[in-house]
C-alpha cells in the first residue's frame, strides 16, 4: 500500500477541507472494507484518506416527518439489527441482509455500499475501470465476462454497479444529500451513478471534494409494496449475480405505478422501464409478473459469457413482484 | 510379552473409539503456533516480486533502488537477466526488510524489463493448443476391441465432460521462517514433509549447510493437500536471505501468490463414449481426454475408465497440454477426482439412456470393478439406505411442479493408502512418564491424536499418560504425508516402538511379581499378570524399577499392521432452481472403509471435510485464466469461490467396520473421500433437471446453459 496521510475530522466542514482536488489526492474513508482492499492492491492510491466515521451527524437513522433519514456513515448492521425503521421497506432489508457476513455489515456503511467500486476482475487486477490492454483495447468483450453487464454495455464500460442497496433505494424514490465546498444539494440516488464514457471518468457523479452525507427515504414511500429478489450462487460472502427491486403503488389488486430497478446488470443501477410500463394498470398475478420479467429483459445485449443473466433478470423481476404482493 | 498385533476389539480401550483431537483446544484458543506465528527476535520479513506475465524473458533487472532503502537487509534473485519466466507469479526476486510494509515497498522499487514471449493459458482450447505445439499425446490404451465392442452395444451414450484447474487453497499459505545460529539453520516451515526437508536445504550450494545442521520444525499446519512436500524455491530463499542479512527471515506467500504459484490440480476434459447391452452390462468404452498441469507434462493416462477397468473393450487416449500457468502439484487424491467425475458422469448418462436406476446399473457392473467389487456393493447398499435412495430416485428430470427440482446421484471411488516408512521412539522414564517421538507432521488430520491413542493403548495408559512429540526432524524419521500414507506409517511404528519399550519394562518387573514377562500385560495404568488383576503393580511403581535409566525403544513401520486399498460410495441429493440455475446441496452420504480405524472422530472429520471440499469443486471452484492477458482473473478468495457453511448441506458419514475389515489393519483415509463428490453431485443435478451439466463447477450460468435457458450473445 502506498503511504498515506490519515485525516480524522469531527465535522463535515473540516472533512471537506481535508479532501483534495482529485481522487488521487484524497479519498473518503468510511468502513474501509472496500477502500482498504483497493489501496492494498494499488488499484487506488490516495495520498490522504479522510475518515468520516468520527462525524457524529453522519451516523444513525431517524424517522422524521419527511421520511427516514439515514446518515451515510451508519453501518449496515445498525440498520439491520433495529428492524423498526426498516419495517416498511423489506426490499432494503433484504438487500442489507444479503451483504454478509455480520462482520462485513458491522464495518460497512450505507454510503460505502452505494459508492463501493465495481468488482470487475480486470479493474481489480489493475487493468483500469475500462479494462483496457496496453493498446487501449477493451479486454471484456473477448475475455471472461460472466459477471459483466448485459445492458448499457456498448462500451467502453462493461462492469456492473456492485451496490445491493442502490436498486431498492432507487425503487423507493430515495434521495441522497451530497455536501461539497459549495454547500449541500439533494439528488436522487440514481443520479449518484453514471456510465463512464471516457478514461478518467468515474462511475459516480460525486466530485473529489463531495461527501455523501445522508439518504432520505420519503414518508410517502412507506405505503409502497416493495421487495427485492437476489439471485446468489453462494448464500453468503458473495455479491449477487442479479437483483431486482420493485416498489408498487397499488390500487386494490391493480398496480397504479411500478418502479423496477435491476442490480448487477449494467454499469449503473438499471431501471427496467419496459417492465414498469407492462405493469401499470394491471392486476398483478403470476402471469403479469412473468410478463414484466420478460419486459425487463428486453433490450439486453449479453456478451459472450453472460447470456444466463438475461434469464436471471426475468426470474428476479417476476419473483420480486410476487414477493411484494405476497 | 506384549505382542505387536492390534488388540482384538474386546480389549481395546482407546483404539476405535471416538476421541477429540488432542490439540483441538490449543488450536481453537489460538495458542497453537503456526509458521506464521513464529517471530524470533530481530525477525525480518521477506516479500517477493513475481512475474506479471505468463511468459517473458528478463532483459534487465535493477534492484539497487530497493537495496538502498533504509531497513532493506537482503535481496535474493530467483531468476535474473536472461532467464525466462513461464507463468504469472513465477518468482523473480525476494527482498527481506525490517517490516512487511517496507519489504513490499522495496519490491516495488525493483525495476525489471521483460521481453514478452508467446504464451497460452486456455487449456479448454485443445485445437489452439495443438496449433501452438503444446499438445502431446501421452497415453493410448486399448484392451479388447473397442470397435466390435460398440457394435455389440445395444445402447450407446456419448458426451463431453470437463473439470477445470483448481488450486489447493490451504488456509495457511506456504512459507517458512529461517534462522541461522552460527552454521546451524533452524527453520519453521509449513510442510507435509518434516523429516525430508533438511536434505533439500543441504542440496543448495548457496546455503552450504549439511543436513545434520538443519533443524526443521512444524508443530501445526494449516493444510497442505499435496502442495507442501518441498521446501520450495521460496523456502530456500528465506534461508539464503537470513544468511545474507544475519537475521531471521519470514517469507510467507500472499494469498495471490498462493493461488498463482503454489500448486494446482490438473484439469481433465474429454469426449467419452460408452456402450452397454440393453440389460445394462457394459461392453465398450472410448475416451479422448486432455488436461493441463501447467508447464509440466502430467496426466491421468491409465485412470480412464475409473474403477470399471474390466469393461471388456476399451480405448482411451490422453493428451497433455502445456499452459503458462503455475505448476500442478499433487492435489488430495491426485487425478482421481477428475477421472472419477468423467467416468461416473458418463456411466450415469448411459444409465439414464438405458432407463435404469444408476444404483442398479452400477451394482450390475460391479463385476467389472476389480477386487473390491463386493465391498463397493455393500457400501452402495449402506449409502442407499442412509440416503433413502429408492424413495428419492426418479428417472431423469424431477416432475414435481414448481421451479425447484430435486435429484440424487452416486459415485464410487478407490485409493491405496499404504502406510509410508516410519520410525518411532518410545521413552519410558523411571517416574512413569512416557514420550513418543516421530518426525511426522499433523496436517490437521489428527496424526498427533492417532499416535497418542496407539501409544496409550499399547502401554495401558490414559491418553494424557503419554506425551507425543512430532513436527521436528530431530525425531526418528517419518515419511512425507502424501497419498494417505501417514496413519498407516505412524500407527504401526508407534505400536511397534511402544510394544518394544513395554517388553523391556515387563522384563524388568517380572521377577518382582514372581513371574515371567510373557505372563504380563499393561492395562488400566497397571502392569499385571494376564487375566489376574490381583497380581499387579501400578505403572508408576513398575517404572520405578528402572532406577535412573529410562527405556528407549525404537519401532519401524510393520506391514503386518497395515495394508492398502480402500473403497467408498457416496450419494448426493441436491435441489436445483431451474429458473435461476442455482444448485443447493441438500444432503451428502459418504460411506467409506479404511481398515482398522484408530480414531473414529478424526476419521469422520476427514470425510466431512472431503465432502465440503468436494462441494466446493463441484459447484464453485475454478482457476479462471484469461488468454488475452495471460493472467489469472480470480487470484483471491472473492472470485475464487469456495462454499460457505450455508452452501453445504447435511453430511452423513458412515465408516465401514467389521472384523473382516479391521483384520486388514490400518489403511489411509485422507484422500479417498474427496474423489467422489464431484461425480455424485453432478449426477444428482442431472437427475434433478433432466440434462447433464457437462462441466464443473456447476454454476448457475452453466446450469441454465445446459437447460437451454442461457441466452446466446
Ligand atoms: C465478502 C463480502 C461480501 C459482500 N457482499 C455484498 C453484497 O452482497 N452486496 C453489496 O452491495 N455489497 C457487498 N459487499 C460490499 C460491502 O457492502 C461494501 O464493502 C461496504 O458496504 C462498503 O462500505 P464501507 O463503509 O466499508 O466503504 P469504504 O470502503 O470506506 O468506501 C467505499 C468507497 O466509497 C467511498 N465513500 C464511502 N463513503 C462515502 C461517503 N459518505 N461519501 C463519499 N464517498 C464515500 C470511499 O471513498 C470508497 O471509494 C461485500 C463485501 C464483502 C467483503
Ligand atoms: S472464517 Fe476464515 S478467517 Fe475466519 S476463522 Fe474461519 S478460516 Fe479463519
Amino acid at each position: 500500500m502506498r503511504d498515506f496521510e490519515y485525516g480524522n475530522p469531527s465535522s463535515l466542514k473540516q472533512a471537506i477541507t481535508l479532501l483534495g482536488a482529485n481522487f488521487d489526492e484524497a479519498q473518503v474513508l468510511a468502513g474501509g472494507t472496500d477502500l482498504i482492499s483497493l489501496m492494498k492492491d494499488y488499484v487506488v492510491t490516495p495520498r490522504r484518506v479522510v475518515n468520516i466515521k468520527s462525524i457524529a451527524e453522519l451516523r444513525g437513522a431517524q424517522e422524521t416527518a419527511a421520511g427516514l433519514r439515514i446518515g451515510s456513515a451508519t453501518v449496515l448492521e445498525d440498520l439491520f439489527e433495529r428492524p423498526a425503521p426498516l419495517h416498511p421497506f423489506p426490499s432494503l432489508r433484504t438487500a442489507i441482509e444479503g451483504v454478509s457476513s455480520a462482520q462485513m455489515r458491522s464495518m460497512g456503511t450505507v454510503g460505502g455500499d452505494l459508492l463501493q467500486r465495481p468488482r470487475c476482475w480486470y479493474f481489480r487486477n489493475g487493468f483500469g475501470l475500462l479494462a483496457r490492454d496496453s493498446q487501449g483495447r477493451s479486454l471484456v468483450p473477448g475475455g471472461d465476462n460472466r459477471y459483466h453487464a448485459i445492458f448499457d454495455n456498448a462500451g467502453p464500460a462493461y462492469f456492473v454497479c456492485p451496490s445491493s442497496l442502490a436498486p431498492p433505494l432507487i425503487a423507493l424514490g430515495a434521495a441522497a444529500r451530497v455536501t461539497g465546498p459549495k454547500g449541500s444539494r439533494e439528488v436522487s440516488i440514481a443520479e449518484l451513478f453514471r456510465t463512464p464514457r471516457d478514461a478518467g471518468e468515474s462511475e459516480h457523479t460525486l466530485g473529489p471534494k463531495d461527501i455523501l452525507t445522508e439518504i432520505l427515504i420519503p414518508a410517502r414511500s412507506r405505503t409502497l409494496r416493495n421487495a427485492t429478489y437476489e439471485v446468489r450462487e453462494r448464500r453468503v460472502m458473495d455479491w449477487p449475480l442479479v437483483t431486482a427491486s420493485v416498489a408498487l403503488r397499488m390500487e386494490g389488486k391493480r398496480v397504479r405505478q411500478a418502479t423496477v430497478v435491476l442490480g448487477q446488470v449494467a454499469p449503473t443501477p438499471w431501471r427496467a422501464e419496459a417492465a414498469e410500463r407492462a405493469l401499470a394498470g394491471k392486476e398483478l398475478n403470476e402471469a403479469a409478473a412473468a410478463q414484466a420479467g420478460d419486459a425487463a429483459a428486453q433490450g439486453a445485449h449479453p456478451l459472450s459469457r453472460n447470456g444466463y443473466k438475461v434469464q436471471l433478470v426475468r426470474v428476479a423481476v417476476k419473483r420480486a413482484l410476487l414477493q411484494a404482493i405476497a | 510379552m506384549a505382542n505387536i498385533a492390534w488388540p482384538p476389539a474386546s480389549k481395546r480401550g482407546l483404539i476405535g473409539k471416538s476421541i477429540s483431537r488432542i490439540d483441538g483446544p490449543e488450536k481453537a484458543s489460538g495458542r497453537a503456533k503456526y509458521t506464521y506465528d513464529q517471530n524470533p527476535a530481530s525477525l525480518l520479513v521477506a516479500k517477493m516480486l513475481t512475474s506479471p506475465y505468463a511468459h517473458a524473458k528478463i532483459t534487465a533487472l535493477d534492484t539497487s533502488a530497493a537495496e538502498r532503502m533504509p531497513g532493506v537487509r537482503a535481496v535474493y534473485v530467483f531468476n535474473g537477466v536472461g532467464k525466462e519466466v513461464n507463468w504469472e507469479g513465477h518468482e523473480i526476486v525476494a527482498v527481506a526488510a525490517d517490516t512487511e510494509e517496507l519489504a513490499e515497498d522495496a519490491v516495488r522499487r525493483i525495476r525489471v524489463e521483460y521481453q514478452q514471449l508467446p504464451y497460452f493459458v486456455d487449456d479448454a482450447d485443445l485445437a489452439q493448443a495443438a496449433k501452438d505445439g503444446r499438445a502431446r499425446q501421452l497415453g493410448a490404451e486399448t484392451s479388447g476391441d473397442p470397435s466390435t465392442g460398440f457394435q455389440q452395444a445395444e445402447v450407446t451414450s456419448e458426451g463431453d465432460y470437463g473439470i477445470p484447474v483448481i488450486t489447493h487453497c490451504c488456509l495457511e499459505s506456504h512459507g517458512s521462517v529461517a534462522q541461522w545460529q552460527g552454521d546451524k539453520l533452524n527453520v519453521w516451515i509449513s510442510t507435509q514433509n518434516v523429516s525430508g526437508s533438511a536434505g533439500e536445504y543441504a542440496q543448495s550450494p548457496e546455503l552450504n549447510v549439511p543436513a545434520s545442521n538443519v533443524n526443521v520444525d512444524c508443530q501445526v499446519m494449516g493444510g497442505g493437500f499435496g502442495s507442501k512436500f518441498g521446501v520450495d524455491t521460496w523456502g530456500l530463499a528465506a534461508a539464503a536471505l537470513a544468511k545474507k542479512a544475519g537475521r531471521p527471515v519470514k517469507l510467507m506467500l500472499e494469498r495471490k501468490e498462493e493461488l498463482l504459484m503454489a500448486g494446482s490440480r490438473p484439469s481433465l476434459r474429454g469426449k467419452i463414449r460408452v456402450g452397454a447391452k440393453r440389460d445394462g452390462t457394459l461392453v465398450a468404452w472410448d475416451s479422448d481426454s486432455w488436461g493441463t498441469g501447467g508447464m509440466s507434462v502430467v496426466g491421468i493416462h491409465g485412470l480412464l475408465p475409473y474403477i470399471f477397468r474390466g469393461i471388456p473393450n476399451r480405448g482411451s487416449r490422453y493428451t497433455a497440454v502445456r499452459t503458462n500457468t503455475g505448476p500442478a502439484r499433487a492435489w488430495r487424491a491426485p487425478n482421481h477426482p477428475q477421472a472419477c467425475f468423467l467416468t461416473m458422469a458418463a456411466l450415469d448418462d448411459l444409465a439414464a439412456k438405458l432407463g435404469m436406476d444408476p444404483l442398479d446399473f452400477f451394482v450390475k457392473n460391479l463385476p467389472l470393478a476389480g477386487e473390491r467389487a463386493a465391498l463397493y456393493q455393500e457400501e452402495l447398499q449402506k449409502a442407499a439406505e442412509l440416503m433413502d435412495w429408492k424413495a428419492k430416485w426418479h428417472p431423469r428430470g424431477d416432475k414435481a411442479p414448481g421451479p425447484t427440482k430435486r435429484g440424487v446421484g452416486l459415485s464410487i471411488h478407490t485409493w491405496g493408502g499404504l502406510g509410508h516408512d516410519s520410525y518411532c521412539r518410545t521413552t519410558i522414564h523411571p517416574d512413569g512418564s512416557v514420550e513418543v517421538a516421530t518426525g511426522s507432521q499433523d496436517l490437521g488430520t489428527g496424526t498427533r491424536t492417532v499416535i497418542n491413542i496407539v501409544a496409550a493403548e499399547t502401554l495401558g495408559l490414559p491418553l494424557d499418560g503419554v506425551r507425543v512429540e512430532i513436527g521436528d526432524n530431530k525425531y526418528p524419521p517419518d515419511g512425507a504425508s502424501g497419498g494417505s500414507t501417514t496413519v498407516g506409517g505412524v500407527s504401526s511404528s508407534t505400536r511397534v516402538s511402544a510394544t518394544n519399550a513395554l517388553n523391556e519394562l515387563l522384563a524388568k518387573v517380572a521377577p518382582g511379581l514372581g513371574t515371567t514377562p510373557d505372563k504380563l500385560e499393561a492395562v488400566g495404568g497397571k502392569v499385571q499378570v494376564i487375566g489376574d488383576p490381583s497380581k499387579a503393580i501400578s505403572w508408576k511403581k513398575a517404572c520405578a524399577r528402572l532406577g535412573t535409566t529410562p527405556i528407549v525403544a525404537m519401532g519401524q513401520r510393520n506391514m503386518s499392521l497395515i495394508s492398502s486399498g480402500v473403497g467408498g460410495a457416496q450419494m448426493a441429493e441436491v435441489s436445483v432452481d431451474v429458473e435461476t440455475g442455482v444448485v443447493r446441496m441438500e444432503k451428502m452420504v459418504a460411506v467409506q472403509d479404511c481398515g482398522l480405524i484408530i480414531d473414529v472422530k478424526t476419521a469422520m472429520s476427514q470425510v466431512y471435510g472431503a465432502c465440503i471440499m468436494g462441494t466446493c469443486y463441484a459447484l464453485h471452484e475454478e482457476k479462471i485464466m484469461d488468454q488475452q492477458t495471460g493472467t489469472c482473473l480470480n487470484p483471491n478468495m472473492e472470485f475464487y469461490k469456495l462454499s460457505g457453511l450455508d452452501d453445504v448441506g447435511d453430511i452423513v458419514v458412515h465408516m465401514m467396520t467389521d472384523s473382516a475389515i479391521e483384520s486388514r489393519g490400518v489403511i489411509g483415509l485422507g484422500e479417498p473421500p474427496v474423489i467422489s463428490p464431484g461425480a455424485a453431485i453432478a449426477n444428482a443435478v442431472a437427475n434433478a433437471i433432466g440434462v447433464r451439466v457437462p462441466d464443473l463447477p456447476m454454476t448457475p450460468g452453466r446450469v441454465l446453459d445446459a437447460l437451454g435457458k442461457g441466452e446466446k450473445a
